[in-house]
């Protein structure tokens, strides 16, 4: 078996990318304006920014799948114009995307050569290809093996490897090392230096700044659609680019007096959580919620957030641990083996992070989702029958209060846009006078006026006892709202911050991971 | 959108359905050299009464099955197996009434529970293996109407009594039988008392649906069952509770003709209709009225076929062609309509929240 | 909405243990053989092994075997077929009339056409305009019986021998008869001697009487197997029932593979009408698929969607069919004896990996079925009928938790899904 081992690539400038002026807009956003970016070959340059920066955007413009508004983008000294990412494909940049784009039924041979069968066909030559490639870049790929056994690093190099043989030269990671544990991202450098000494240039998306600084020979910062900095990792620490990230606005801190009580309403001890294939997804969770206090959880998306509401609403079971709830009617309870219906009678509201798929009926009309999770109890339902009458008073009793935006309350909520979609299951789990509200992104895509809006009924509804387990990107809202702030990294709680006192470089480093030294 | 133009889309689909079958159902009879024009004659002709009458009892009939159907396809559960639980309900009634051991009309109530009975616990089997198991309720239920077949056929064998050349359960008794109505005058036939089941049915699977909490589950768990899940059904339960009614109301499709007018059961048991009750409901998109009228049209055809061989020497099984048809045109219609549907009321909520207040700076999800 | 049952549990398995498990299998395979043997030797249903059931079956076997390949056709590319029984109809209308017209072989390529008709109209519905797969299979087969029941009066009703719902009889396909193999295999089966007997039965139904058509249906299951393993478009159409998403992301045309599994999955259909129609029977009959349609999916699911086991799942499924026919009260009872066999067969197993209750629940199932060998002499006919439903029903009942079906499955693709 001869490996076939390319020369290094030497391109006709010294610029592998360059981004001039690059805007994008959406109807009703501005992704991306004013981007400058020069790429040089054969580095490594990493692309930083909080989600929702505009990187994303940037990136699918970068791959073809985008076509910008404004701007040129340069490659190898040529002007050229993507319609399709074959075209990106044809000069040789590559992208691996964040969500795997892989068959898991498939071998590693058969999602590499798949819509690529001319260049090596699908039997041994391929397999000798892929090999070579595995061999030569460190990989440890076997093309008979199913992707369904790979580990979640090892689909990323098969990921990477399907570029490769594709002939990129430019490849992007998009998040590369947001699903993957220390022992893999080390294994993964390892793999990005390689390439880089074959020639090959980088562009390393992510917003673990630790990470960033280890591995990047540039790094540009990107915020709120635009780029701000421009730097070299050893001009910088990660506390400076955190600053960078987040601006260094400081979200002022609630000034009212703590509506904290001493009565603890619900209480974790020791929750650990495995997906399907067995994998941890939380680790240990312990904390406690007063009534009347709101414990506001931080971190970036895919540390185990949503696996930690799941949870606690039941629509997960814990492999061990306990959950308890202490309500005026029940007393002291364990619910830890409650069904979600009972949860929800107990007192539990929930606001889902994917209102689509777990808040909303689209298809019916408004007055109608009213009922939705309130199936048990009034004003939506009277026994065993549904309660049209109160269901709609109700319905319009929201409408109003949240300032959803509809023509009626027959609308079918599909028809409402995302944020009004997100006010009304806001204040549909309000209603009922919960006693415990597990808030997930509750402001997420709802305008300004509307999200202050939102804060004072929860306030409001804090005052009267109500606790609330509130999860949030939005650093505004989870400092303004919250008593206290934990932090969820890689499954498990790390830190334990004040609102009134933290700063955003602590908060920032906690959900990234970066080191505590300054 | 208005009421008007709500309507004209709920009706597009259906009229675009129709007139795609008669473009089908033409060429057809084109190629085989039939007479085309006298097709056209005999189906547009208005029925006598005595016709008339009879669309009436079909429809009902059809409506039930149709009904039976549509409780399962509102929560994706394909119930095939209507035909074996209508068969098997109807020959268990029939045998239960036969033997007579209630007076009068209790033997009449008690038989048309025993046929619900046992429709649900045909239909219980096919929604167990589907919740325990997760065996396709599709394969379950034409399996088991397979099987309920050779059972009736085992079943008459043993308990049947002979009639001239036919095996049928014992004649139900005088007591027990329910007459008839009276339509019009002048025709033969008349409308069976327990077609007015259809209407009973219908009007609980209205309120069923609509108003109660449990049929608010099961539109949920239909419509999304990750919505459904997390406001706390428990899809397993639902899934064989839907089953359960389901059958049960199929049970009373071979009812309302056994005891006006055959009073026993045997091979003069009308079949196919369990077939036919599938399409009606997914022609009437699953709701109590639209069935109605899917059950009136059917049966409008069906009759009307009969005729075709008589006068005009063609085969009925046009009719059947041009049935399927309609069928498949109208779900293809359905779903088209539906997309465009959805993007026009998207349109159209925001142009009007534009016309009635000044919309403040709406961000939309972050693009990230 | 998918026909399978939901299996996202079984564990997937190197190419390593897909041997080791393979091998098993044959194993399984000839232990039953052996205990199938064992129960005619005690039984003295001779019927149970004998050449002529085995042909019986192997005819039987192959239109449910077209059908569940049709299925896999489909299913691989994510399409749901139940109109296969539709399409099979259409298959042996079209093999009544081509065939009584022009020839064998042109019996077979109009009973393949019509068949692809009828997949023609669910690839429409499906791949062009998104219909549910389910609902839109419903609409075929009750097309399909209505096309069918007219064209077979329109066509047949003059015809001698025909009538308005059968053609006069086809021509037969040529029979494969190898005598100087099949006669000495003949006379080692009239010795009924336990094991050698029933294998020269085995051999004399491959060497007697063996119709080309049965030949033509196997070397189709072989090929099927190697164009979707062993080249690029079997690849391609793979892809688009296991992750359409990473297809169209690598360039693939979704649309156009699932278009194309739904016309051969319909062809094939038809062609396991023209194996009804020609080989089973002597000629076209109204109601003549019974099932077989649907039994043939079962066939697929029961062999998690590759050739090889769905051809094993269509010959357990023929072989219930068969019986019957063959002293079928007897032969069926015999049957029995052999459930209780395989149910103390596993039981054993259960104890040995120490799943206590298991092996109890087995061990009562069986005795229950001794018991029911015991106490009676035959079956009534109308049971024995039922035997391949309730062997589909307890097959899909019990094998659910080991199967795997494409992961992209029955899932309505629009383009643009893709990230």
């Amino acid at each position: 078996m001869t490996a076939v081992v390319d020369p290094p690539v030497a391109p006709a400038s010294g610029q592998a990318i360059e981004l001039t002026g690059i805007g994008k807009r959406f109807p009703g956003v501005i992704a991306n304006h004013d981007i400058d970016i020069t790429i040089h070959s054969g580095t490594i340059h990493a692309l930083v920014g909080e989600n929702g920066a505009g990187k994303s955007t940037l990136m699918k413009i970068l791959y073809g799948v985008q076509k910008p508004d404004d701007g040129t983008i340069t490659v190898n000294g040529e002007q050229v114009t993507f319609s399709t990412p074959a075209d990106a494909i044809a000069e040789g940049i590559g992208m691996v995307f964040q969500h795997f784009m892989l068959a898991d039924n498939f071998t590693v041979l058969e999602n590499v050569t798949l819509g690529a069968e001319k260049l090596h066909g699908i039997g041994d030559a391929a397999r000798q290809e892929i090999l070579s490639i595995s061999e030569k870049y460190g990989f440890g790929l076997d093309p008979d093996e199913l992707v369904e056994t790979l580990g979640v690093g090892e689909r990323q190099r098969v990921e990477i490897l399907k570029v490769l043989y594709r002939g990129a030269k430019i490849i992007i990671l998009d998040e590369p090392t947001a699903v993957l544990v220390p022992q893999e991202v080390d294994a993964l450098f390892e793999n990005l230096r390689q390439l880089k000494d074959q020639g090959h240039t980088l562009i390393f998306i992510s917003h673990k700044l630790d990470e960033v600084l280890a591995i990047a020979d540039d790094i540009t910062v990107v915020r709120r659609g635009t780029t701000v900095a421009s730097v070299k990792p050893s001009d910088v620490t990660s506390h400076q680019l955190a600053e960078l990230m987040v601006g260094s606005e400081l979200p002022s801190p609630s000034t009212e007096d703590s509506t904290v009580t001493d009565r603890v309403l619900l209480s974790v001890r020791g929750i650990d959580v495995q997906d399907a294939a067995g994998r941890p997804e939380l680790t240990d969770i312990s904390f406690d919620i007063h009534a009347g206090e709101i414990l506001g959880i931080a971190g970036v998306e895919g540390n185990g957030q949503a696996e930690l509401v799941e949870t606690l609403i039941g629509m997960r079971h814990p492999i061990s641990g306990s959950v308890r709830l202490r309500t005026s009617q029940h007393g002291d309870k364990d619910i830890t083996g409650w069904s979600t219906r009972e949860r929800r009678e107990a007192g539990i509201g929930y606001i889902p992070e994917d209102r689509q798929r777990h808040g909303l009926l689209l298809d019916s009309p408004i007055w109608e989702n009213r009922i939705l999770g309130h199936q048990t109890r009034p004003p939506a339902v009277k026994g065993a029958w549904l309660d049209v009458r109160g269901a709609r008073a109700d319905s319009e009793r929201i409408v109003e209060q949240y300032d959803v935006r509809t023509p009626g309350i027959d609308t079918t909520a599909r028809a409402l846009s995302g944020g009004n979609q997100q006010k009304f299951v806001v204040g549909r789990e309000m209603s009922g006078e919960p006693i415990l509200l597990m808030a997930s992104h509750p402001t997420r895509g709802v305008d300004v006026g509307a999200q202050a809006q939102i804060w004072d009924h929860i306030k409001n509804a804090r005052r009267e006892g109500l606790a609330v387990l509130l999860i949030s990107a939005d650093l505004d809202e989870l400092i303004g709202l919250s008593d206290s702030i934990r932090v969820l990294l890689r499954g498990r709680l790390v830190g334990d911050f004040d609102p009134r006192t933290v700063t955003p470089q602590q908060l920032g480093s906690a959900m990234t991971g970066a080191g505590d030294d300054a | 959108m208005s009421l008007v133009r709500r309507a004209a889309m709920g009706l597009a689909a259906p009229v675009l359905a129709f007139l795609v079958a008669g473009v089908v159902a033409s060429v057809v009879l084109l190629i085989s050299g039939d007479d085309v024009g006298a097709f056209w004659d005999v189906m547009f002709s208005m029925p006598k009464h005595r016709n008339i009458v009879s669309i009436l009892n079909t429809s009902a009939v059809l409506y039930l099955s149709g009904v039976a159907a549509a409780i399962g396809f509102r929560m994706n559960l394909f119930n095939i197996g209507v035909e074996g639980q209508y068969q098997l309900a109807g020959l268990a009634a029939g045998a239960f009434a036969g033997e007579a051991w209630l007076p009068g009309p209790f033997n009449t109530v008690g038989a048309i529970v025993v046929a619900m009975i046992t429709g649900a616990l045909w239909a219980g089997i096919a929604g167990i293996l589907r919740a325990t198991r997760g065996v396709s309720e599709v394969i379950s239920t034409i399996m088991l109407n397979a099987i309920a077949g050779s059972l009736i056929a085992y079943c008459i064998l043993q308990i049947g009594v002979d009639t001239g050349n036919a095996r049928n359960t014992k004649q139900i008794p005088e007591g027990a039988r329910v007459g008839t109505i009276e339509v019009f005058g002048d025709s033969p036939t008349q409308l069976f008392g327990l077609s007015l089941l259809a209407i009973v049915v219908g009007i609980a699977f209205w309120v069923l649906l609509n108003r109660t909490r449990f049929g608010f589950d099961l539109r949920a768990s239909g419509a999304s069952e990750t919505a459904a899940v997390a406001s706390g059904v428990n899809v397993k339960r639902m899934v064989v509770i839907a089953m359960l009614m389901s059958g049960a109301v199929a049970g009373l499709v071979g009812l309302p003709v056994m005891f006006s007018d055959s009073f026993s059961y045997g091979s003069s048991f009308q079949t196919g209709l369990g077939f036919t009750g599938i399409a009606v409901a997914l022609l009437g998109r699953n709701n109590p009225v639209g069935i109605a009228f899917g059950a009136l049209v059917f049966a409008f055809l069906t009759e009307q076929a009969t005729l075709l061989n008589i006068l005009a020497g063609i085969s009925p099984d046009i009719v059947k062609v041009t049935q399927g048809v309609i069928l498949m045109a109208v779900v293809i219609a359905y779903e088209v309509v539906r997309r465009y549907r959805v993007r026009l009321e998207q349109a159209s909520v925001a142009e009007r929240l534009a016309e009635s207040r000044p919309a403040p700076e709406q961000p939309k999800e972050p693009a990230t | 909405m998918s026909v399978a049952p939901e299996t996202a549990s079984a564990p997937i398995e190197t190419p390593e243990e897909y041997h080791h498990r393979r091998n098993r299998v044959l194993l399984y395979i000839f232990a039953g053989f052996v205990l199938l043997s064992a129960v005619r030797v005690v039984s003295g249903a001779e019927q149970l092994t004998s050449s002529g059931t085995l042909a019986v079956t192997l005819t039987a076997t192959m239109p449910i075997a077209m059908a569940g390949l049709g299925g896999l056709w489909a299913e691989r590319a994510g399409i749901v077929n139940i109109g296969l029984e539709g399409m099979m109809i259409m298959g042996t209308i079209g093999a009544g009339y081509f065939a009584f017209h022009y020839g064998v072989v042109a019996g077979v390529l109009g009973a393949a056409l019509f068949g692809l008709l009828g997949g023609a109209l669910h690839a429409l519905a499906t791949v062009v305009f998104g219909v549910d797969h389910i609902v839109s299979g419903v609409a075929v087969n009750i097309i399909a019986l209505g096309v069918s029941g007219f064209l077979a009066e329109a066509w047949f009703s003059g015809l001698e021998g025909g009538g308005p719902t059968q053609s006069p009889p086809l021509p037969e396909p040529f029979k494969i008869n190898i005598p100087f193999i099949s006669e000495p295999a003949n006379a080692l089966e009239e010795k009924h001697w336990f094991l050698i007997s029933d294998l020269a039965s085995v051999v004399e139904m491959f060497t007697k009487d063996l119709s080309s058509l049965v030949v033509l249906g196997l070397l189709l299951i072989v090929g099927t197997w190697w164009a979707l393993w062993r080249t690029t478009f079997g690849l391609r159409l793979r892809s688009c029932g296991e992750s359409p998403a990473a297809a169209e992301s690598l360039g693939v045309n979704v649309y156009r593979y699932k278009f194309i599994a739904v016309l051969v999955s319909g062809a094939l259909a038809g062609f396991g009408g023209a194996l009804l129609a020609m080989v089973s029977s002597s000629g076209f009959q109204v109601g003549q698929t019974n099932g077989r349609g649907y039994i043939g999916l079962a066939a697929m699911i029961f062999g998690n969607w590759r050739p090889t086991g769905m051809f094993m799942g269509s010959a357990l499924f023929g072989f219930t069919q068969a019986l019957p026919f063959r002293e079928g009260t007897v032969s069926v009872h015999a049957l029995l004896l052999l459930v209780a066999a395989i149910l103390f067969a596993v039981a054993l197993v259960q104890l040995l990996r120490r799943r206590r209750a298991h092996a109890l629940g087995a061990l009562v199932f069986g005795l229950v079925f001794l018991g029911w060998y015991l106490t009676t002499e035959i079956i009534a006919r109308e049971f024995t009928t039922m035997a391949p439903y309730i062997a589909v029903l307890l097959v899909l009942a019990f094998a659910s938790q080991r199967l795997r079906m494409p992961a992209a499955d029955g899932q309505v693709y629009r383009k643009g899904s893709a990230g």
